[in-house]
């Protein structure tokens, strides 16, 4: 019997009891959606995070302070001691100690009260050096940023994100202006370009004033040399994991530590990456198991029909097989009947997950991406549940008898 | 002229659980080609069973039996499916049309499963619905024709592969008189044009049609004497 022969009466009998075909694809239909939302979610968060990682900047390291100190110690509360200081930060500036390290940033940050002569508003005070602006690969919008000089002489002067701008100063440019910063007076003297947001932190909206400025008129920690973190730029990407090879071990022994007793955290942006990338890989596969047991019960429900479609048509399969087919005719019958159930359900579903993609994307804030590997990989499982859950009715279709089968009324 | 079907010393057991069965229990039986023989007895006589065997629907428990000269006895399900496709024409009691294809797919059936392709399936199937007389009702569905025009699609089916052997259960069992006449008519034409039947009836006019009649009892032929058939 041909192939366009079998199918053809495969759909002629889904056909037949088409709300019971539907209903059957549905489940398949339903599993099949939730998987590819599920992954497609987890995907589109995992580029997120890994494009936000990557806009920080380029070839960066970062060293924070770890909360691992000598057996017994504990960090007290209020003004907790960093355990990097610009001490640091000035070490691993030295060509001799770390060759592959082309700039670095050690800064410090507190929450500030900005006012300028029309409103006031709240962000984050950021402490560091011109450095910075090349480590975050940050551009000016407007200005400049601040010099050497102006962090030797601890100048009163502010770099503030764009929208600090706009909600400072609503008309007319920011640059030369003065704002106010926890009662300190400051000179707006550039604005930075827009970066969006990055890991939950909105990077627009902040202001950027010299270390020293920032260690004398508005730190609270209770050592003026203490830093929150460093961030450092690698020559390139190459010699990156030699940057970081150079930054551990001069932290190290300036810190008489070993690296199970360190105080200090070195991670770079690729470490980051990958961190993020396996918490999102293990929520993705969370979440697409449990899609996947939806996908599973839609399967029983194809196999459970199609049971239910053997013994309603135990006459005709007794009539086909005396009127000549095989037990194999009858068995690829209901094989190729039961992959349509598992195709169809599997394209609708496809369907419907570009559909819940194109949906959701807008309105939680996160592309769900959908790729073409995905989709192929979920019509093949959806025909290969299909055909999976047709083996067994097939086969008993297949083992009737004819006369049985002929005298079943 | 030779055999159509040979039986010798045909046997068959069912087991009903506990209990086991002897429908047949030792049928010989010999039709030669072109024959028109009724098979008639009471119900639980065997001739079910009988049919069943004729029609390669079954095989014997014991005992041989030659259809066209070939052995079937011992043949596997996947054979017997061929050779019925091939040999047996079937016309059943009820019909047994699929009611959701129209006649001339019902009568193309077994084509398909001869591997027949599509073109050649329809012609064929078109012209021997022609032959039962329903050349005009070819797209119309069992449900929209009368139990003698069902019946007709159905001999039309059963010739449709040109099998050496047209097997009719009960042909007339479920017709009225004039559709009964219609199809005995029917048949007497396809036996005068050359095709063996073999037909199980208990109903002595009907049987009066065939050139020659065998009774079954309690498994047994009691009787396969030719009888002289008044019209």
């Amino acid at each position: 019997m041909e192939w366009a022969e079998t199918v053809r009466t495969a759909v002629s009998a889904l056909n037949a009891r088409r709300m019971r075909s539907l209903l059957t694809m549905l489940g398949i239909l339903i599993g099949i959606a939730a998987v590819m939302l599920t992954v497609g979610l987890g995907q589109g968060a995992q580029q997120q995070i890994t494009s936000q990682i990557n806009s920080l900047g380029s070839n960066m390291i970062i060293v924070t302070p770890s909360s691992s100190t000598s057996s017994g110690g504990f960090r007290g509360g209020g003004g907790t001691v960093s355990t990097l200081t610009t001490a640091d930060a000035a070490m691993l500036a030295d060509p001799a100690i770390a060759p592959d390290v082309a700039a670095v940033a050690p800064t410090s940050s507190v929450s500030g009260s900005l006012q300028s002569s029309s409103s006031t508003w709240t962000s984050t005070v950021v402490g560091t050096v011109p450095d910075w602006q090349s480590v975050r690969a940050r551009t000016m919008g407007s200005g400049r940023f601040f010099t050497t000089d102006e962090v030797n002489a601890s100048a009163n002067v502010a770099v503030i994100g764009s929208e600090t701008a706009t909600e400072l100063f609503d008309i007319g440019s920011p640059v030369g202006r003065t704002v106010s910063i926890n009662g300190q007076s400051f000179t707006v003297i550039g604005v930075l370009a827009s970066a969006g947001s990055s890991l939950g932190s909105n990077e627009d909206d902040t202001v950027v004033v010299p270390m020293t400025t920032f260690a004398a008129r508005l730190s609270t920690s209770s050592s003026a040399t203490s830093v929150s973190s460093i961030y450092l730029e690698g020559k390139d990407a190459d010699s990156l994991s030699a940057a970081y090879q150079q930054v551990k071990t001069a932290l190290l022994s300036s810190h008489q530590v070993t690296s199970d007793t360190a105080d200090f955290t070195v991670s770079t942006q690729a470490s980051l990456v990958e961190t993020a990338t396996s918490i999102t890989g293990i929520l993705t596969l969370l979440l697409g198991g449990i899609a996947g047991i939806s996908l599973l019960v839609g399967g029983i429900g194809v196999m459970n029909i199609m049971l239910v479609s053997v013994s309603e048509r135990v006459r005709e399969i007794g009539l086909r097989k005396a009127l000549g087919a095989t037990p194999g005719v009858i068995r690829r019958q209901f094989l190729v009947e039961a992959g349509i159930l598992g195709i169809l359900g599997g394209l609708v579903g496809v369907g419907l997950g570009f559909g819940g993609a194109a949906i959701l994307t807008p309105i939680i804030g996160i592309t769900v991406s959908i790729s073409a590997p995905a989709t192929l990989i979920a019509l093949v499982v959806s025909l290969g549940i299909g055909i999976v859950a047709g083996v067994y009715p097939a086969s008993r279709a297949a083992k009737l008898a004819p006369i049985d089968a002929l005298r079943s009324e | 002229m030779s055999l159509q079907l040979k039986m010798t010393g045909v046997r068959k057991t069912y087991s009903t659980g506990v209990v086991e069965v002897e429908a047949l229990r030792g049928i010989d039986l010999e039709v030669e080609q072109g024959n028109y023989v009724a098979v008639m007895g009471p119900s639980g006589s065997g001739k079910s069973t009988l049919m069943h065997i004729i029609g390669c629907l079954d095989i014997p428990t014991a005992g041989t039996y030659e259809l066209d000269g070939i052995d079937v006895s011992s043949m596997t399900e996947k054979s017997l499916a061929e050779v019925r496709n091939r040999k047996v024409g079937f016309v059943f009691q009820q019909f047994n049309l699929l009611p959701s294809l129209s006649a001339l797919r019902n009568v193309e059936l077994p084509l398909i499963y001869a591997g027949v392709n599509a073109a050649e399936r329809k012609e064929r199937a078109n012209v021997a619905l022609e032959r039962v007389g329903l050349a005009d009702r070819v797209q119309h569905r069992p449900g929209e024709l009368s139990g003698g025009q069902q019946q007709r699609v159905s001999v039309a089916r059963a010739l449709v592969t040109d099998p050496t052997l047209l097997l009719a259960d009960e042909p007339t069992g479920a017709l009225d008189s004039r559709s009964t006449k219609d199809i005995l008519a029917l048949f007497d034409e396809l036996n005068d044009s050359g095709r063996t039947i073999v037909m199980i009836t208990h109903e002595h006019d009907v049987a009066a049609h065939a050139r020659r009649v065998v009774h079954i009892y309690d498994g047994l032929l009691t009787d396969s004497a030719p009888v002289a058939v008044a019209q």
